[in-house]
């Protein structure tokens, strides 16, 4: 598959601090990407060093396998980082004139990328006059005017209200149903959840891991069991090795994390085989929150 | 080269305040004409300003570029803010995001300053050429292009006084303190120095020594031209004061100030390259 982005050992220092320390991954196309970590865990660092406004302290980065250079490169990318910028006195539509003139596309498809977000109607006011959720919006069309091979975002939901957020979120998933790469940068963890099938998690800069959700965590999943006999499964729980480990829940549930793979059926017969007669058995598999949270605490 | 030029001209013509002042500025220099008219009576002495000489080929090459190197300071302003408001508009780390290299920001930038200055000169070319040929005394096609050498000098001086003005913008990223620096830099660093030098030492030595700083250099590019003028001269020498100054134009002066212009360009460039945004 053709990689879009290649990082290797990215390091910024700011100072005496590490931003990004020895980062690499590499994206390829088709895929849906979501950057996790917590706030100042170095996300926008890494995307400000490869979006050319961050100067990296060593290691290296390559577009599109390295045939371009980054500048030229850029315009084939649509991206949002942060704030929206834009010239506060021009309108929606002299402002995607300018992007065009500097991404080198024709401008013809500024009124269907505004009406893609919802803006064509709004496109001769100024964007001073615009609230954020239609700042975000607009910037969004922007970095759509070159049909863009990669789309990639910056936190696009902070700091909108939940309509805001529902918008921007239907317009993402549009973006992606195209088969347009995306990489989506959060520490919202659902918002990551719904959209994305790979991520990469860092940590003050450093990374923790890359690769398909599904394959974050090396979990077979947990149980949440509930017994009249509670003292009974708690002591067959401890003496079994398919469990790692479990623990009590505040309203008498049981949490009891797979070592290995196991389905209800066979637990709750196992179960009533010894005995104990379950009154709530739940199989799930962690949330990417729970992974996530797992994850970042196994290096405290 | 044209798509920079037309980058820049997209943010500057959608902005009212700088489209207000770029009007401003070539009304100003289209205002030069209005000293035709200036006439009063003293008594039996009728004065009449065009009638002096000022507007008689070559000489008002001379004068018009001086005066009309002074209205720079307008110009000066859109300059400053053009770049500082690329900061505090956070729109300069867009324009990169889209796509513009570092290197293509500046040379924009720069285009514009050379697009400015090159109109500039064109205007206060045909206002003059105007002027003198409805006031001059001398009408030979030999007289009217003598001395056009001001002209490539008030271009120099306009480029490298709005190439400081670039510099400084990207320096100081806030339009208004970027003008008080200008303005500072003109007081601390060349007149205060200038008066120091001049008191302690000597007039020649002063002006040696500033005609390498980058407004010193700027000045002398095109001197003062009232004691040039007949009617002054005339009047100094009643009171017993010959004046005997150098007014040409020398290839050195010009020189100086487009090294200066290169200076500040490439620290623009490399002040940019180096800065996280």
């Amino acid at each position: 598959m053709e990689n879009i982005l290649t990082i290797n050992n990215l390091t910024k220092k700011f100072g005496a601090l590490t931003a990004v320390k020895d980062l690499s991954f590499t994206i390829k196309k088709g895929n849906v990407y979501g950057i996790l970590g917590p706030n100042g865990s170095g996300k926008s660092t890494t995307l400000g060093i490869v979006l050319n406004v961050v100067n990296s302290t060593s290691g290296s980065f390559t577009w599109f396998d390295g045939n371009t250079s980054t500048h030229q490169a850029l315009k084939k990318v649509g991206a949002i980082i942060e704030r929206p910028n834009f010239y506060p006195y021009m309108t929606a539509e002299q402002n995607l004139k300018l992007v065009c003139k500097i991404k080198e596309v024709s401008d013809h498809k500024i009124d269907e990328k505004l009406e893609t977000v919802g803006l064509l109607d709004r496109k001769n006011s100024k964007f001073k006059t615009f609230s954020l959720g239609m700042k975000q919006r607009l910037a969004i069309a922007s970095a759509l005017l070159n049909d863009p091979e990669i789309l990639i975002l910056d936190e696009p939901t902070n700091g909108l209200d939940p309509q805001g957020i529902h918008q921007i979120r239907e317009i993402i998933k549009k973006i992606a149903a195209k088969g347009t790469t995306i990489l989506l940068a959060s520490h919202l963890l659902d918002e990551v959840e719904k959209v994305c099938s790979h991520v990469v998690i860092i940590r003050k800069g450093v990374k923790l891991y890359s690769g398909p959700v599904d394959d974050m965590n090396k979990s077979f999943g947990f149980f949440e069991l509930k017994s009249e006999q509670k003292s009974a499964l708690l002591i067959w729980l401890s003496k079994q090795n398919t469990f790692k480990d479990f623990k009590e829940e505040e309203d008498n549930k049981i949490t009891a994390f797979l070592a290995q793979e196991l389905d209800a059926e066979s637990l709750n017969r196992q179960l009533f085989e010894e005995g104990i007669v379950l009154t709530h058995l739940v199989k799930r598999k962690e949330s990417l929150e729970e992974q996530f949270l797992q994850l970042t605490n196994n290096l405290n | 080269m044209l798509r920079l030029l037309q980058i820049e001209f997209i943010k500057l013509w959608n902005n009212k305040s700088s489209k207000f002042l770029i009007l401003c500025y070539f009304g100003l220099l289209v205002s030069i004409a209005l000293f035709a008219s200036i006439k009063f009576n003293i008594g039996p002495i009728r004065f009449h300003l065009a009638e002096m000489g000022i507007f008689s080929f070559p000489y008002i090459w001379h004068f018009n570029t001086f005066i009309a190197a002074l209205f720079k300071l307008f110009l000066a302003i859109i300059i400053v803010s053009m770049v500082a408001n690329e900061y505090s508009n956070k729109t300069l780390k867009q324009n990169l995001i889209d796509g513009l290299s570092k290197k293509e920001f500046i040379l924009s930038k720069f285009l514009t300053v050379l697009a400015f200055s090159a109109i500039s000169t064109l205007f206060i070319f045909v206002v003059s050429l105007l002027l003198g040929l409805s006031f001059s005394d001398f009408n030979e096609v030999g007289i009217i292009f003598r001395d056009l050498e001001y002209l490539i000098a008030y271009f120099i001086k306009l480029v490298g006084f709005f190439s400081f003005c670039l510099f400084v913008g990207i320096l100081i990223k806030r339009s208004a303190f970027a003008l008080g620096f200008l303005f500072m830099w003109f007081i601390i660093a060349e007149i205060f120095p200038y008066i120091y030098l001049m008191s302690k030492y000597s007039k020649e030595f002063a002006d040696k020594v500033f005609a390498f700083s980058p407004f010193g250099s700027m000045w002398n590019l095109i001197a003062e031209p009232f004691t040039r003028l007949n009617a002054v001269k005339s009047i100094a020498s009643q009171v017993g004061e010959e004046v005997n100054r150098d007014f040409a134009v020398h290839w050195y002066e010009l020189l100086i100030v487009l090294g200066w212009t290169s200076i500040f360009i490439f620290l623009s460039y490399y002040l940019l390259k180096k800065r996280d945004l």
